[in-house]
């Protein structure tokens, strides 16, 4: 490998050796495409025609009455697909197509990354597996169902609590056994090296769009910007174009489960203590001996017990903050944006708006905050019908 | 306490193969486990491959993940681990390999770790997830626990890198023989008897092999490529699996393969 890949101690690429050949062709392809004129024009144009970028920043005039002070939302829910997944499996997918991979696999939790794949599997004509948590399977069926209309072959994953965290180990050992003709198309900055860069690389422009948007719409940058992580991909994408700005706060929301203090939740970097899982040094929720627990969430994208090594470093040195919103904290949140603004909100971003109605009457009305509207939430409406019903 | 060395050299001077049979410790539950390694013991096992379970083993198939579960459900953690391999050794002064996922040494604490392993009889430590790339994490430690270090080479791994790898390699280097997970397979890899003379060609190490070795016949072509030791753990796993409510069935059937292999090697 020519890159440590490390985030001061964190990261690295702790696998098995015979995943170090293939991490290491996908580290050498990346760096000798990521700046190559006829990719980077093609991705572009991608971007632009396919996935819809650039999204909005939207004002949220209702919402901000609500909370008492300015809340604007960056669209992300608005690209094809229904999540920021797009920006990274076009940025991936066309990476494989440059290498000439003909298969892809991914892992995916709420769905959207298996989606975002499944799509890119019948845009580039390549076969596609998804792996997907048998739990998660059942949770957000729309997805599933989309995935494979796209063409996409959805493996269900029975191990552990059938959750993102299974779907990745067996991502791995797929991966293992077929090192040579598949891409393993990952969906969140995290995991090994060169993972963590490649994703960030993709959902930078996130970041780059909400700064300049915020200095020609609002004048001026914003107090703070808010994001949901579960691996940590749509906070790190818009953190970055932000991270020199010492003067916005950046605040990553994790899931609080039922509780923090019930055990059941998946607040990594708000709970967590420093240790290896699916390749990198990372924090994890984890028994005293390193035996990985099992985590809870109402939202299938942010139950994982782990996290990108790019936001354990932000943590260590205070850049960002992380906390926890619970399940009903979210939900609450997801009912609120729905009725004030008609924006159904994915449950992982309706995280990073619940954490906005937790700091109502504390911030003054002239102070704004950047929400990364992650995904839209047409997956999630059976869930919340069953937490939430409306009654008659 | 009985070294790699020690064994190897014996064999080379018998014209014999190490048998190196692979059990999850706990699986089924404690008591049954020790019987299940002392049965192989008695079967001819050389040199004893153990893993420690763990909640997250992504180089291992569904056979050993399934063990895995087993033995923790039955309560295995790192204290009756200490416990299991002292009693292993009481029985027999067998040289023993832990074969595990790094997080469960990092926690422990690595000197620790290393330490108190090696004083309750362990050879050395195989870190699955851990490759040559971040050795020195491990490499300075083992060697002041006087621990030998083993470390893996699979068919895609380039000449250099095995060489590098040998150069770290004070114990034995554990070969995998397909791409892939751990798992019993109908046919022996095409890839083994090339990648055996290969390391042959660059190493004096030892070279034991693993992964998908599942019949006497495998064992006897491996051991005729040249390979120092033959690794069999799914095969062996799966017969604890197999017969879970008939202990002394599965300790029967245990104690018959192995003597096959062994006699074939
Ligand atoms: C809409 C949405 N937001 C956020 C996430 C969490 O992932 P990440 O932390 O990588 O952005 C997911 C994951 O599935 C998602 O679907």
């Amino acid at each position: 490998m020519k890159y440590k890949g490390r985030f001061g101690d964190y990261g690295g690429f702790y696998v098995p050796e015979v995943l170090i050949p293939v991490l290491e062709e996908l580290e050498e392809a990346f760096y000798r495409f990521y700046k190559d004129q006829q990719y980077v024009a093609e991705l572009s144009q991608l971007s632009r025609e396919y996935a819809g970028r650039p999204s909005p920043l939207y004002y949220a005039k209702r919402f901000s009455e609500h909370v008492g002070f300015k809340v604007y939302l960056k669209r992300e829910d608005l690209l094809h697909g229904g999540a920021h997944k797009v920006n990274n499996t076009l940025g991936q997918g066309l990476l494989a197509k440059y290498m000439g991979k003909t298969k892809l696999i991914a892992e995916t939790g709420a769905g959207q990354h298996g989606l975002a794949t499944a799509m890119i599997g019948a845009l580039f004509g390549m076969e596609t597996k998804i792996f997907m948590g048998v739990i998660d399977i059942e949770r957000q069926s729309v997805n599933v169902h989309k995935m494979k209309l796209c063409g996409a072959e959805v493996i269900g994953v029975e191990g552990g609590t059938g959750t993102l965290k299974d779907a990745i180990n067996d991502a791995l050992r797929y991966w293992t056994a077929h090192v040579t003709d598949t891409f393993y198309l990952f969906g969140s900055a995290c995991g090994p090296h060169p993972y963590p860069t490649i994703v960030k690389h993709f959902q930078t422009c996130i970041g780059k769009e909400a700064r300049q948007q915020c200095l020609e719409q609002l004048g001026r940058l914003p107090d703070m910007v808010v994001a949901c992580v579960g691996g940590g991909s749509n906070a790190i994408g818009i953190f970055s174009g932000f991270i020199d700005d010492k003067d916005v706060r950046l605040i990553g929301v994790e899931a609080g489960g039922r509780s923090l203090s019930s055990g059941r939740h998946a607040a990594t970097l708000v709970a967590g203590r420093v240790g290896i899982l699916h390749g990198a040094k990372v924090y994890l929720l984890q028994d005293e001996e390193g035996q990985i627990h099992d985590t809870e969430s109402v939202s299938a994208g942010l139950d994982y017990p782990a996290v990108g090594p790019e936001h354990c470093l932000l943590k260590d040195t205070g850049r960002a903050e992380y906390v926890a919103a619970e399940d009903d904290e979210a939900l609450d949140a997801f009912g609120l944006l729905t009725k004030s603004e008609g924006i159904l909100p994915a449950l992982e971003s309706s995280h990073a708006l619940a954490y906005l109605v937790s700091q109502k009457g504390k911030l003054d009305s002239e102070q704004i905050a950047v929400v990364n509207l992650s995904g839209r939430g047409d997956k999630d409406v059976s869930i919340v019908e069953k937490r939430r019903p409306l009654g008659n | 306490m009985k070294t790699y060395k020690q064994v190897f050299s014996e064999l080379k001077g018998q014209n014999r193969t190490a048998l190196i049979p692979f059990f999850v410790i706990g699986d089924p539950d404690f008591d049954t486990s020790v019987r299940i390694v002392k049965t192989a013991i008695d079967a001819g096992a050389d040199i004893l491959e153990l893993g420690i379970p763990f909640s997250d083993p992504i180089a291992d198939g569904p056979t050993i993940q399934k063990a895995d579960i087993r033995a923790m459900k039955s309560g295995m953690n790192l204290g009756k681990a200490l416990e299991f391999i002292r009693k292993v050794k009481d029985y027999k002064d067998i040289p023993i390999g832990l074969l595990m996922y790094y997080n469960l040494v990092y926690q422990y604490g690595i000197e620790k770790f290393f330490n108190d392993f090696h004083k309750a009889g362990v050879n050395s430590v195989l870190v699955a997830d851990l490759s040559i790339d971040d050795a020195d994490e491990i490499v300075g430690p083992a060697a002041s626990a006087g621990l030998d270090t083993v470390f893996m080479v699979t068919p895609v791994t380039k000449p250099e890198r095995m060489k590098l790898i040998a150069s770290k390699t004070t114990g034995f280097i554990y070969t995998v023989s397909l791409l892939g997970v751990t798992g019993s397979r109908e046919n022996l890899s095409g890839t083994i008897e090339g990648l055996v003379g290969k390391l042959k060609e660059l190493t004096n190490v030892p070279v034991c092999v693993g992964f998908g070795i599942s019949k006497p016949e495998h064992a006897a072509t491996v051991a005729q490529a040249g390979a120092d030791g033959v690794i069999i753990g799914s095969k062996i796993v799966g017969l604890i699996e197999d017969n879970l409510n008939d202990r002394e069935k599965m300790l029967a059937k245990i104690s018959t393969f192995l003597g096959e292999v062994k006699s074939a090697i």
